[in-house]
């Protein structure tokens, strides 16, 4: 196994009030592996990023996270109303301790590859729910992290920008071979996004099926409405009912 | 039959302020202040002769309240110094509030034992009524410059403290997250998440409480009746001798002065956060 993976190993999370998150869950994501957890509200998915980041305490199992920086993109874009685009960009870079010159140059090549050109003198006000998640995107950009987290980043978004962010997303994934671990309730999105896809549990969570995806990249819209596509977001779905019925 | 010529619509540009009809923002309050005005007269003219000069007509007002009536009341003269020496006491009070509520809130903010230690003692300091405290702050340190600062960093302290707390407790969850991914330290969480996040409302506060160092400057002045001049002792003067539109007029640069302070702060808000932040009224 590559020293770059991000693995999880028996890893279970009990929170102090009891509640028991995750249970005894394995898996590991190299770079250039681009792997979805999908399961219902509650079931302990975001947990699981939670204690990748080192932002929750893990029961019990470990976690290895590769050396580097971690991209965590959250559901909320989180930028800070008071700085423009691109100083919301930079923030990463600044807290990292980057000079004027270096985080200026790594903004503008995450704007760039983003598609935010132009707006880099908004503040977030200004912005849509699609630009807002691209310079949150940005932000995580700017440290080219190898590890990936995402926590459902496009679930508030609507469904047209949300295929089209879909795309945007693939398309840095494939330029950018980061090992990317996505979370997210839509089937349709996992299948689209991912080479592989889990499904989780209802609470405590844990990793009932797995699905290869073997669509090569780059993917195009169309393959949404292929019968491939449809046959295994059938059965993904079938496996979801199965695990919480 | 002719071609109806093409029409283009151009839209809107969407940063562009939505035009504001001066008429409507500014119309009715003017209207309230002539209905005001109107009153005023109204009430004059149905009062006894003999009580009418309690409340001159503000027409006489405006006459005579700031000209020159006889020896010591040299006005406009008296009522500009007396102006100065409030505008002293009321700004010297709450630049001195500002300081120390927002440190005090900065404090609190650090850790929740600072806060439940101090809180109570703020809410106290702002039930007790200032005039009740007056006469102590005479009793230490005289009628002058100082015990009348005093009165003023009493009243106006409180909204900044609240608000500079609530506004350094807003920033979500998700927010300080971020921070906390990256090995934030505490000053930088301070300086870069916090602080940015609560100039709102701490803007609010200083508007509150701008508004509230009038207010407490006039009250020392009125209580502290030796040492120097201001709004408050001159209307009090006008008052016990009998000037009554000299005395009018006092309480009308007093309104006046009050409304600039909290419409200045209203200024620098929108100047300092407007870019970013939708400033209400």
């Amino acid at each position: 196994m590559s020293s770059n993976a991000l693995v999880f190993d028996q890893v279970s999370k009990v929170f102090p009030d009891g509640t028991h998150a995750v249970d005894k869950t394995s898996l590991a994501v190299q770079p250039g592996e681009f792997v979805t957890i999908i399961g219902p509200s509650g079931c302990g998915k975001s947990t699981l990023l939670k204690m990748a980041s080192g932002l929750t305490d893990i029961t019990a199992g470990t976690i290895t996270v590769p050396p580097g920086n971690i991209g965590y993109v959250f559901q909320d874009a989180t930028l800070l109303p008071w700085r423009t685009v691109r100083k919301n960009i930079e923030l990463f870079a600044e807290l990292h301790g980057i000079d004027k010159v270096g985080r200026k140059k790594l903004a503008q090549d995450a704007i760039n590859l983003v598609g935010l050109k132009g707006f880099e003198g908004h503040y977030p006000r200004s912005l849509s729910g699609g630009m807002k998640m691209r310079a949150s995107l940005a932000r995580s950009l700017t440290l080219k992290p190898g590890v990936f987290l995402f926590d459902e980043p496009f679930g508030a978004i609507d469904e047209i920008t949300r295929d089209r962010l879909n795309t945007e997303l693939m398309q840095l994934f494939e330029t950018e071979r980061f090992a990317g671990l996505f979370i997210t309730h839509s089937i349709n999105e996992a299948v689209y996004l991912s080479t592989r896809v889990l499904v989780m549990s209802a609470r405590p969570g844990r990793i009932v099926a797995t699905f290869e995806i073997s669509f090569g990249y780059p993917r195009t819209e169309d393959l949404r409405y292929t019968p491939e596509f449809a046959s295994l977001t059938g059965a993904i779905n079938q496996a979801l009912r199965e695990a919480h019925s | 039959m002719t071609d109806t010529p093409p029409v283009t619509h151009v839209g809107d540009d969407p940063k562009a302020e939505p035009r504001r009809n001066l008429a409507m923002e500014y119309g009715p309050p003017f209207i309230v202040f002539g209905l005001f005005l109107a009153l005023w007269a109204g009430v004059h003219q149905t009062m006894a002769s003999y009580r009418k000069p309690l409340l001159p007509h503000w027409w006489d007002v405006l006459k005579h309240g700031f000209t020159e009536k006889g020896d010591p009341h040299k006005n406009p003269r008296d009522i500009l110094e007396a102006l100065l020496s409030t505008m002293r006491t009321s700004i010297s009070g709450l630049l001195a509030a500002i300081v120390i509520g927002t440190a005090l809130a900065v404090l609190m903010s650090r850790a929740a034992w600072i806060e439940k230690a101090t809180y109570p003692y703020a809410v106290a300091l702002q039930t007790i009524p200032v005039l009740a405290l007056v006469p102590l702050f005479y009793i230490f340190f005289g009628s002058g410059y100082m015990s009348r600062t005093l009165v003023c960093v009493l009243i106006a302290i409180f909204p900044i403290i609240v608000n500079t707390l609530f506004g350094l407790k807003s920033p979500e969850h998700g927010m300080h997250d971020l921070f906390t991914l990256h090995g934030a330290s505490k000053p930088t969480r301070l300086t870069k998440l916090e602080f940015p996040a609560a100039l709102p409302a701490m803007f609010e506060g200083y508007r509150i409480a701008a508004g509230l160092s009038v207010i407490g400057a006039i009250v020392g002045e009125v209580y502290f009746k030796d040492g120097p001049r201001g709004l408050g002792g001159i209307i009090n003067l006008y008052n016990n001798r009998g000037y009554y539109p000299q005395m009018y007029a006092a309480i009308f640069v007093t309104a006046t002065y009050g409304l600039l302070v909290f419409a200045l702060f209203g200024v620098i808000r929108k100047r300092a956060i407007g870019r970013w932040h939708n400033v209400k009224r």
